[in-house]
This record gives C-alpha cells, structure tokens and sequence, in this order.
C-alpha cells in the first residue's frame, strides 16, 4: 500500500469511519442543513441545538466514503459550544490542512486529514460535513416538538 | 476467440503505468478505450480532408462530404439500417433520446397518454421522459425490477399489464449500465408494437459490444454514442425509422437543414439533414465509420461472447470476497461485461480510491441510476465493465486488489 494511502486512511480516520460520535437525528435540533455531492452521491445531514449564539447539542445523518463519515464525525466533536465565527475559523484551518497538507501541532486531530490533499477528488468529501454545518448555523431557526435527545 | 494481445496493441493508452503499476482499464461502461484506426482517421481528416460538408464545390468539400456521407452509410450497415437516411448524427445517446422526447413527445403526446419506461434506466433515458410527460400532461409509468438485488430483470408480466392502448411510446435499455441485465430487445418490440406504442431503445451499453440488427429488433428507434464503441468523444447516433422521421418536425433549426428561406417562412429538408442544423461534427462521425469497420473486423458476436467469458470469470472470483453483495444477474445467467458490486462495510469511493493506487480504473457511485439505487437500498457501487481488450489476468488482479482493501477495512 502506498505511502500517501496510509496517509489519507489514518487510523483517526478509520476509526471515525467505524464508529461514527454524534450520528443520528437530533429531536431538539432548531437547526439543520443538508450537505451533497452529486457527482458521488455523498449525503450529509447536520443538525444543531442552538443555544444562543453557541452550538449546544450536534449531530450529523448520512452516507458517503470513508473520508466523508470520518470528518462529519470528527468536526462534530470540534464544533460543539462554538459560536459561528469560531466555527468559520476552525473551518478555515480545516480547509487549510486538506488542501496545503499542512497540520499545525496544535491543531488535534483534524491534522489526520492532512492526507487528503494527495488526493484533490476527496477534497469535496472531506469538507462536505463543513458545508453542512455552516448552512445550518445560518439556517432559520426551526420549531421543536421535543426535548427528548435520542443521538447514538 | 479473439487474439487479446494483438488486440491489446491495437490500443495506445493501454501501455502506460498509473501510480507505478501497469494500467488495467475497467471502465469500459463510462467510456471505451480508441484503437490506433480511429485515432489516425482524426489526424488524417484534419491534416488532409478538412472543409465543411454540403456546402463547397471545391476539392477539400466534396472529399470530406464523401467521407461524412460513407460513415452515414457504414453505419447504417453495422446497425442493419433499411436505408443511410435514417442514421441522424448527435452528440450522443442523450442528445439522441432528448431529440426523440422533444420532436415527437411535442408533435404526438397529450393528456390522458401514457409513457412507458423502466426502473433501471440511465438518468439520460429517464430525465428526458419526465420533462416530455410533464410538458405534454401524459403520465410517466415505469415497469419495475424484480428481486432485491435487481437479479430477476424487468417484470414481464407486469410489462404486460402496463402495455395499454394509452401507451404512445415504450423507452428501454437494450442492456443495463449498473446491472448488466440484457433485456429482450426483439420481445419488448413486438409487445409494444401489438398495443400501437413507438419503441426507442437505448443502446449505448449494447452497441458496441453485441450484433445489432434494427430490423430483426423491430425497433422505432434507437439512440447510441461513439466513445462507448471505440470511437470518438462528441458523436452519436439516433436510428429513426423512416417513416416516422418523415413524419418529425426539427428540434432545432438553422443552415443546411432547409430548402427554402423567406423572410416569412422556412421549409425543411428531409431526413437525416432535417435533424442536423448547423455545421455537423465530421472529424468525429468518419472516425466513428472506422470504429464501425474495426469493431466488425473482429467480429461483434465474439467480442459479446469473450464478454460473456469474463463476465461469468468475474462473477466466480469476486464471489469469493467477504462480505461482497453483487447486484444483477446471478452467476450463470445472462450477463453483460461488467459486474456491480457493493460491500457494506467499506464505500465505493473508497474501494475506487485503493483499486487506483494499483492501477485499475474503476467506476464507483450511482452510475446515473440514482433511482434504481434508492430502490435496491444502495447509495453506490463499484462497477467493473470489461471490453475486447481485458483479459482473466486483469480480473485476478482486481481481486486481489479488493481483497486487500476489504482486509484493511476490517472486513472479514
């Protein structure tokens, strides 16, 4: 296997894929937004309880690739309790990393998607989850009907 | 049989390396690979014969009207065509089934009409049936698949119900892209013909790959492209029969498709030139004519059954691989050359993604068939699809490329 596969399949990647945090419908979310790819078909759901300005509860709903799940998955750990222009910053470090390969130290675990600029035709996947997020945030709040919180 | 290394030097593209290893091409379904014949016609039309058709008396025109007029009948001759005049040179099968949608959905269908298609057509034959009812207030019914894995190919008995006098028109693929079904062509011919409903077969997986005889078919028409039979990108086919083309107004207009120009008024020409407004793509449909005499010098009927060999070699060897779900025919049923598989655990793109970095170019997602995969409860495949070039080899190593990806996926 090459090198710049086992760069992009990392094992924070694989394991994301695997076990994806925060997946499922959120019944308190009074936000959400669909993020898709067309050309692949990837799908990606974000849904979030905004608490004021900041991300109270998240979760994200979809199919796709690995590369795809894995960041929906990780970027929900990221984003919770962030505001939306800390989000965009995060988001733009992100960005920055899949497609320079460039992962400053302090940067946790979404340094593991630095393997993603080898492969410019993933790029769209990785930051699919993203797109949805942000949409979601500038989203019209919508109304709730439950408090029940039933993420897996 | 067909002599593949001879073959396989045919083609120029197939030796190079991708990512350090010997490309395998296996993406024949997306596009097929052109042999050095049709390459050489495009260089040497335009080093030698370019100029516009129809419209010069001089030298250069009157060769390069003779060549685009000698593919026009090459073709008509490899599809069996009663006559040169019904093979209207498009873009492409989707121009060719948009063609047929637009002109004859406009001029015959109305409220209360019924179009009949199928649940495993490409979005191309698909798409444009859903514009055509919708503007014409006709219904769009589809004739389902059978089995949960789309193995027992189109409900005939079902066919049979939904063959009503309200049917005006029957759309179907000759062979499936995503399932490898090959359907009763001649059979859904005769059916729709006994109700009074046109039939427009699309052809694109099929044309190249098996004998093609419009007129044994029975077929109203038929729509095709050239990059998928060993000819170029950018030219295709609609086979209309005459009698209907006569009957078809233009859906598009311009030069070289009128007799006479008023200020007031135009008159058109008659079939093919009606449907081809415009300076029409030469290069391409005389490279096309040399795909024709390449293809039917080695003989259609062997090419389908050297697919069929490696279809069935297929089939057998990825079987093998945990976990595997493979959707259409099961093994030993017809088949066409390719086979569409998914496996739970590791996603298309990403089995797409490893198979590359060992040099097999395959197609994964939805192939243009996102209702067939909501149906099957998919979101996408890995396609392999197999041409006069790929051999058993090539299939051995694509499983054991598969059979490293699932492993480090974890399946087992």
């Amino acid at each position: 296997m090459s090198a710049d596969l086992t760069e992009l399949y990392q094992q924070v990647i694989l394991d994301h894929n695997r076990r994806p945090r925060n997946r499922g419908k959120l019944p308190t979310a009074n936000r959400v937004a669909h993020g898709d790819n067309p050309t692949c078909g990837d799908q990606c759901s974000v849904y979030l309880r905004m608490d004021g300005d900041r991300i109270a509860e998240i979760s994200f709903d979809g199919s796709g690739c690995a590369i795809s799940q894995a960041s929906a998955s990780l970027m929900t750990t990221q984003i919770k309790g962030k505001t939306a222009p800390e989000v965009q910053t995060l988001y733009k470090n992100f960005h920055d990393i899949v497609t320079t390969g460039n992962a400053p130290e302090e940067i946790s675990d979404l340094g593991a998607f630095a393997g993603v600029h080898a492969f410019p035709a993933r790029i769209k996947c990785a930051t699919l989850g993203w797109h949805a997020a942000i949409e979601a945030m500038k989203s019209d709040p919508m109304p709730t009907t439950t408090t029940e919180s039933h993420v897996d | 049989m067909l002599d593949i290394q001879k073959i396989r030097a045919d083609f120029p593209i197939l030796h190079q390396q991708v990512h350090g290893k010997p490309l395998i091409y296996l993406d024949n379904g997306a596009t097929s690979q052109k042999p050095r014949a049709v390459i050489d016609s495009l260089v040497h039309y335009y080093e030698r014969d370019n100029s516009n058709v129809h419209r010069g008396l001089h030298a250069l025109s009157m060769r390069a009207t003779d060549a685009y007029e000698g593919a026009r009948t090459r073709i008509a001759k490899f599809i069996h065509a009663a006559d040169p005049a019904e093979i209207i040179f498009t873009r492409g099968t989707t121009e060719s089934i948009n063609l047929v949608a637009r002109s004859w959905g406009h001029a015959h269908l109305k409220p209360g009409d019924i179009v009949l298609t199928t649940e495993i057509e490409h979005h191309s034959n698909l798409v444009p049936w859903q514009q055509a009812a919708r503007a014409s207030g006709a219904t769009l019914t589809y004739v389902p698949v059978l089995g949960a894995d789309g193995e027992g190919g189109l409900d005939l008995a079902a066919l049979d119900r939904l063959l009503t006098p309200q049917v005006k028109l029957f759309a179907f693929t000759h062979i499936s892209n995503t399932l490898g079904t090959v359907n009763p062509a001649a059979e859904f011919c005769r059916r729709a013909r006994a109700v009074g409903a046109v039939t427009v077969i699309d052809a694109a997986q099929s044309i190249g790959h098996t004998p093609f005889d419009v007129q044994a078919l029975g077929a109203d028409f038929v729509a095709f492209s050239g990059h998928k039979m060993c000819g170029p990108t950018g030219i295709g086919v609609l086979y209309g029969r005459r009698a209907l083309l006569d009957q078809l107004a233009p859906d598009e207009t311009g030069g070289g498709m009128v007799s006479q120009v008023t200020y007031d008024d135009a008159r058109w020409k008659p079939a093919p030139e009606r449907f081809e407004a415009g300076t029409p793509n030469m290069a391409d449909a005389i490279a096309l004519g040399v795909a024709c005499d390449y293809l039917d010098a080695l003989g259609r009927d062997r090419i389908a059954a050297h697919d069929a060999v490696l279809a069935q070699c297929a089939m057998a060897k990825l079987s093998t691989l945990p976990g595997i779900r493979i959707i259409g025919p099961r093994a030993g049923a017809e088949r066409s050359g390719l086979v569409s598989f998914a496996f739970a655990e590791v996603h298309a793109h990403d089995i797409v993604t490893f198979a590359d970095e060992d040099g097999l170019a395959l197609r994964g997602g939805h192939h243009c068939n996102q209702p067939l995969m909501r149906k099957l409860g998919l979101t996408g495949t890995t396609r392999a699809s197999f041409y006069l070039y790929n051999t058993e080899e090539e299939i051995d190593l694509l499983v054991a490329s598969l059979r490293r990806t699932v492993k480090f996926f974890g399946v087992t």
